[in-house]
């Protein structure tokens, strides 16, 4: 069963219905945060429905571009053979 | 009748039989030592024990609260579960070495004092030093070397901090210690964050675990950042710095994976930032962050050990482990998939997964504390630990462009292991109550709040729609990413040429100028004291002298001439001499 599930994720011929299914997803979610009640609000971002998503690409694309500008341009990525000699 | 047993015996004196035993007693015998571990904890009740005299202090080796059992429950349970994965192994020196390290964690989880805590503290160091060295590659024997030297420091700054706390405060009772600013405070928090892997002093941990063996670096992911949390919350909890130590490594480990290339080394960037949170979460040091805190290390050592398994698993069938190596593994170990999923979407704090319920706490603990930027830093932190960890790593390694390699599934006792580890991942997300009541601080948080599930479910999704919109972005490069195990690599090869050139040479200069200058007035010097003073004066007094003797042993000559008779006499006469002499001062009293 579990093979099945993983083989047919996997397959690229099946890639277009797992795409539309996540769309899906992110739809049913982001609607979903409009319609709960919000009872612990603390800070203005916890009122705003929908900031879940919104900071969570955010946050996403912020990780890869700074990191690999700091990877790249700090000279933090170094060949494997760096510390060998 | 034994009030109360220390679950390290199982583990450190049961481990010395491991060597005798082989096949499938050996098997047996070493699942019956966690076992026994986990019924010695579940037996266990508030107090304190085993009080020994030492030196003229009391060591304490059984400090009993709950704080101490929530962390023994989760030790000795993922030491059964670490053991069932390592049992295909054939190398008794692992299996002792990862018993002692895991009794030299409880031993520090139940000290009552800092000298028996640092005694356990650096039994974990050595004997988990092995399980780096016994993967018998050039590079894990220096990886290793390196990993104990690191160690040995940071004892020592733990133990110059407790000697000097006792010192300061005659006491050496395991407790919060006052945040006072001393050298003493700093000393021992040095010495417990660099075993907590805070930065700038964790690069120990991203260098060795990904260097040790399949097996012995599920152990590592387990024990020394957790244990060193353990005594965070013990000794140092409201110390504000590490609320922002806490913040940075929780995003510092983030931004490292993003760039690694290597599976366990990512994942090892990823232990540090989950450690952040509960760093950060000592730091804030209310009851629910405190909470937060010991509920998030249960749940990180049970899925980052599935995780260090799923990962292992990999390499072992594979003999790889870099991300820009492997793809396509889905068709022929899609239940290793599944079950390292699991602990990918526990570490992501998904509903339903144990992370979902721990993190969360801490993150709370930050917003009700009134530390708003550290909330929201810690909720960028989790983005990108899906990221990585549910979506970057098997991604590459299970998707992606197929490296045509023909593995299989991983030997069954892995799969267990894994298994294991996955059900306690889901079991605690989906019924977070029972880990609740262990914690040392009452519960008075629920989880599953409409608005939390649909916020983190929105984090998370859109998460991963950034990741497949930047895919071509995040491919693995075959790098390597320089971190501050560069000071004591390539540094210390600029303190190599620093003692080679110019202090070499500064010898060399200052050599010269004493020849110069020093050794030729000396010279001259001694000289006239050679020619005047040595042979006029010192001579003519040692010959003088021994002149003197010569002639008084002419004189005793005579006397002394060896015939036993004539020294009897003398005894004789000088025995009378005695006796009369008293005898007369006696009778001149009467």
């Amino acid at each position: 069963m579990i093979k099945r599930i993983v083989l047919y994720i996997g397959d690229p011929a099946n890639a277009k219905t797992l795409r539309r299914l996540g769309y899906l997803a992110l739809a049913v979610v982001f609607v979903a945060d409009f319609l709960v009640h919000r009872a612990h609000a603390e800070y203005i971002w916890d009122k705003i429905p929908g900031f879940g998503a919104f900071y969570g690409f955010v946050s996403c694309v912020l990780i890869i571009v700074v990191s690999k500008f700091i990877g790249h341009q700090c000279g933090i990525m170094q060949d494997e053979d760096y510390y060998d000699d | 009748m034994i009030d109360w047993l220390h679950p390290s015996i199982y583990y450190i004196f049961g481990a010395l039989l491991i060597p005798f035993l082989r096949g499938r007693v050996q098997r047996a015998y070493l699942m019956l030592i966690p076992v026994l571990g986990v019924a010695t904890v579940l037996s266990m009740s508030p107090g304190s024990f085993w009080h020994y005299k030492f030196l003229g202090v009391t060591m304490t080796f059984g400090a009993v609260d709950k704080l101490s059992i929530v962390f023994a429950y989760v030790f000795t349970i993922m030491s059964f579960i670490g053991i069932v994965y390592a049992l295909h192994v054939d190398d008794s020196g692992q299996h002792v070495s990862a018993f002692l390290y895991v009794g030299g964690s409880l031993g520090v989880t139940f000290a009552g004092d800092y000298f028996t805590l640092f005694v356990f503290w650096e039994l974990m160091a050595f004997a988990s030093v092995y399980l780096v060295f016994a993967r018998r590659q050039k590079a894990s024997i220096k990886a290793g070397y390196r990993y104990i030297l690191v160690h040995m420091f940071g004892g020592v700054c733990l133990l110059g901090g407790i000697i000097l706390h006792y010192l300061g405060t005659k006491s050496i009772t395991v407790g919060p210690v006052a945040h006072d600013g001393s050298l003493a405070f700093y000393l021992m928090l040095t010495g417990v964050i660099l075993n907590a892997a805070v930065p700038p002093l964790h690069a120990w941990l991203t260098d060795a675990y990904p260097e040790g063996t399949v097996t012995g670096s599920v152990f590592m992911s387990a024990f020394t950042t957790k244990t060193a949390v353990y005594v965070l919350v013990r000794v140092f909890p409201g110390t504000e710095l590490l609320v922002w130590l806490g913040t940075i490594m929780a995003l510092y480990g983030v931004v490292y994976a993003v760039l690694e290339n290597d599976s366990r080394r990512l994942l090892a960037y990823h232990i540090i930032s989950q450690v952040g949170y509960m760093v950060a979460g000592v730091g804030i040091g209310t009851e629910l962050s405190l909470n937060g805190s010991v509920s998030h290390a249960f749940a990180h050592i049970l899925y980052k050990g599935l995780l260090f398994m799923g990962a292992g698993a990999v390499i072992h069938m594979t003999g790889r482990s870099k991300l820009t190596e492997l793809g396509g593994l889905y068709k022929t170990m899609p239940i290793t998939l599944v079950l390292y999923m699991v602990g990918g979407f526990a570490i992501s704090a998904f509903p339903l997964f144990s992370g979902f319920v721990s993190k969360s706490m801490v993150v709370a603990g930050a917003s009700h504390d009134h530390w708003p930027v550290v909330a929201l830093l810690l909720t960028m932190a989790s983005a990108g630990t899906f990221l990585h960890t549910g979506l970057k790593l098997p991604y590459y390694m299970f998707f992606g462009k197929d490296s045509g390699i023909e593995a299989k599934e991983p030997p069954l006792n892995m799969l267990i292991a894994m298994g294991m580890a996955a059900f306690l991942c889901i079991g605690i997300g989906v019924l977070p109550g029972p880990l609740y009541d262990l914690l040392p601080y009452p519960v008075h948080f629920a989880p599953y709040t409409g608005e939390h599930v649909t916020n983190s479910l929105g984090i998370l999704l859109f998460t991963g729609l950034g990741f497949f919109m930047l895919l071509r972005k995040l491919d693995p490069e075959p790098t390597i990413s320089i971190d501050t195990d560069w000071v004591y690599r390539k540094g210390s090869r600029v303190f190599m040429w620093l003692a080679r050139k110019p202090i070499a040479e500064g010898d060399t200069y200052v050599g010269d100028l004493y020849n110069t200058f020093f050794s030729k007035y000396t010279l001259s010097i001694s000289n006239f004291f050679a020619r005047v003073v040595d042979l006029r004066g010192i001579d003519g007094i040692v010959n003088g002298v021994a002149g003197f003797f010569i002639s008084l042993a002419g004189t005793i000559r005579v006397s002394a001439t060896g015939l036993v008779r004539n020294y009897a006499v003398t005894m004789l006469v000088g025995g009378v001499a005695i006796v009369s002499y008293y005898l007369l001062t006696f009778l001149m009293r009467l």
